[in-house]
């Protein structure tokens, strides 16, 4: 079992950061690499850029506490868990944290990858988001 | 027109494989004609021992921790230095054919390029370029590439999938159902990474990446100057070359290498003399990086399995050599045959049975450091054919290549080109060379720095999660060419060991910008 994570602080206040990533049905917005995802109750189905198709369940998604959890539920992970975290630090000041769990160990690699650059886009949506308000 | 440019690599290929260099296993009777009329390397030095850093320092000549790709499974950062770039703008045609790997095989999400072409059938994409303009990618017009097998998105997977998918299974299945580097044996001894496969030559990507590359020649013009870079996936495990060639060196007959201690005792106590990574791996205690399968422990190899893989590794350095003599012939064919510089080289080496082991890691010996590198100039310079002993490093390809284009070598660029004889290398100071490791991987920390002289092999180990700062490796290459008597604690060799510690002291301190350390993406 493999567990990786990263983070980013971010210019913005943890509600608008957390805007960005509440809503399920989003992600193709902010995490590079996924294309598209269809959700249907707390199912999602991502597909990314290089055609692969990927089952998730929804565990949490949480306003208060800005918390969001789910799982790959693909046959090839034996265990997958992903959190996003949201936490406010100051005003105009957040920590988004991403944080893999997976086994075999190389794909939570792969998937925390990935979330590197999804931090970026979520950085940079919350801070456009922040002027524009 | 100025000199073309046929830059050949192969991956994971030992010195001691061509004859030129003394090798007995494979006959390499176009690469020794190469060398014999030009300018064979005897200290060729890679500036990593994996594939992405060593790679990329080709292609920007700069050493890792300059580049950025410190670690496979990092991706150059696509606006990085290209020396493709400044050929490109000198008015050169140019192509990569074959392997790149500047950035990440695995790449679920789509991120990178050199996995997109192939799909997208297209021969290159616009992208950054260093200097802030936007042009082909990495400086290439033209690239179509290959990798060790045929899974992923490149171009020869989709080709043998397109036009032979029944010859997929024949291939070595080279990451397990966990994804991990596959430990599976096979051939005869059930050596890991073997496989005897069915697949007819002429679809092995060995031929594959020659027939891409002669077709690509043909559709130059005459008098366009190109550099072609052509680069062979082979002799790298998996070690599945088509069963239909493996008669020409039978394993049954191979002799072990010379650096292959035949006990069990004389193993562990040459490995004992190292740093303790070293023992930590072969007992199987110890993994740093993707570059070895996992659940493979190598105090487990049988005398029988290092023949067995020295023999099939022979077979497919017998395969590019015959390979590289048709590309030859096409240029030929093409009347370029007196304006066509070769130069050939690998990335790293191959433990291939060293100590008992095999693969890469963290190894900073011979098997691993000294490689192939020859360079033939084109007949029209008349050049004198003569011998290097000085250690060169492949920082200095690119030097080379701008050198032999005619252009000045650009303020990014480390490494001066390389030497033309033993003469030339005093005049310019080719007096040391130096490699890199860093890695970083679920928790398991290395880095390490070496340098090579004439004279000495040194290698200081740096804190990390297996290393506490303490060890290092010293070997007197004069007297133990094999590098079996690790002299680093050795009071009468503390000033040679002072001096070289200042030399990699001075490494580490060289001027020049540096770029921000890639992100590790995925295991390779």
């Amino acid at each position: 079992m493999a567990s990786l994570r990263h983070e980013r602080r971010i210019a913005a206040d943890a509600d608008t950061v957390w805007n960005v990533v509440r809503r399920p049905e989003s992600i193709p917005q902010w995490f590079p690499g996924i294309v598209s995802c269809t959700v249907e109750g707390n199912l999602r189905v991502i597909t990314t850029a290089a055609g692969l198709e990927i089952p998730e369940e929804i565990l949490s998604n949480d306003d208060v506490t800005r918390h969001f959890a789910y799982r790959i539920t693909a046959p090839q992970y034996s265990f997958h868990l992903g959190v996003i975290d949201v936490i406010e630090i100051a005003a105009n000041d957040s920590l988004c944290v991403y944080t893999t769990t997976a086994l075999p160990d190389t794909l939570a690699l792969l998937i925390a990858g990935g979330t590197m650059g999804a931090l970026a886009e979520i950085q940079r949506l919350a801070e456009v988001s922040r002027a524009a308000s | 027109m100025s000199r073309k440019i046929l830059f050949i690599t192969t991956d994971q290929q030992r010195y001691d494989t061509l004859g030129a260099n003394g090798g007995i296993l494979s006959r390499t009777p176009v690469l020794d004609r190469l060398a014999s009329e030009g300018i064979r390397y005897e200290r060729a030095q890679p500036t990593s021992v994996v594939c992405m850093p060593s790679r990329s320092s080709m292609l920007t000549g700069q050493f890792p921790s300059t580049h950025g790709a410190w670690m496979n499974g990092v991706p150059l950062a696509i606006d990085a230095p290209s020396v493709a770039e400044t050929l490109h703008d000198a008015g050169y045609a140019t192509a990569l054919i074959g392997k790149a790997h500047f950035e990440p095989f695995m790449d679920p999400f789509g991120l990178y390029a050199e996995n997109a072409l192939a799909n997208l059938g297209i021969p290159t994409i616009e992208q950054d370029w260093f200097d802030g303009r936007r042009g082909v990618h990495r400086g290439f017009d033209y690239l179509e590439f290959a990798t060790h097998g045929v899974m992923g998105a490149l171009h020869y997977a989709k080709w043998i999938r397109d036009e032979h998918p029944d010859a997929m299974r024949g291939f070595y299945q080279v990451v397990d159902a966990d994804f991990n580097v596959n430990a599976a044996g096979g051939g005869d001894t059930h050596a890991p990474q073997v496989k005897y496969n069915p697949v007819p030559r002429e679809w092995y990507h060995t031929d594959w990446v020659a027939d891409r590359t002669i077709r690509w020649l043909e559709e130059q013009e005459a008098d366009r100057d190109w550099f072609c870079w052509m680069s062979f996936p082979d002799p790298h495990h998996p070690w599945d070359p088509p069963k239909s060639e493996i008669g020409r060196v039978p394993w049954r007959d191979v002799p072990l290498p010379q650096n292959y201690p035949q006990s069990a005792n004389e193993r562990e106590s040459l490995l004992d003399q190292k740093a303790r990574h070293w023992r930590a791996w072969y007992d199987g205690r110890f993994v740093s990086n993707y570059e070895a399968p996992a659940k493979w422990v190598p105090a487990s190899m049988t005398a029988d399995q290092v023949r067995e893989v020295n023999a099939l590794n022979a077979v497919e350095v017998e395969l590019i050599d015959e390979a590289i003599g048709r590309v030859l012939a096409s240029i030929d064919r093409k009347g370029w045959g007196d304006d066509v510089d070769v130069i050939f080289t690998s990335d790293h080496g191959e433990l291939q049975g060293d100590f008992g082991l095999l693969f890469k890691g963290p190894y900073h010996v011979d098997g691993l450091m000294r490689l192939p590198l020859i360079w033939r100039p084109a007949r029209s310079s008349e050049p004198a054919p003569s011998v290097v002993h000085a250690p060169v490093s492949l920082v200095s390809l690119a030097a080379t290549f701008l050198e032999i284009a005619g252009e000045p070598a650009p303020t990014w660029v480390e490494g001066a080109a390389l030497p033309i004889d033993d003469d030339d290398a005093k005049r310019r100071s080719f007096e040391a060379t130096f490699t890199e490791w860093d890695s970083s991987i679920f928790g398991v920390d290395v880095h390490v720095r070496t340098v090579v002289t004439d004279d000495y092999l040194y290698t200081e180990y740096q804190p990390g999660s297996v290393h506490d700062g303490s060890e290092g490796e010293l070997y007197v290459l004069g007297e133990d060419p094999l590098q079996r008597v690790n002299r680093f604690d050795d009071p009468a060799m503390a000033a040679v060991r002072s001096t070289l510690a200042d030399r990699l002291v001075a490494h580490v301190r060289r001027p020049g910008e540096r770029a921000t350390p890639g992100v590790l993406m995925a295991p390779v």
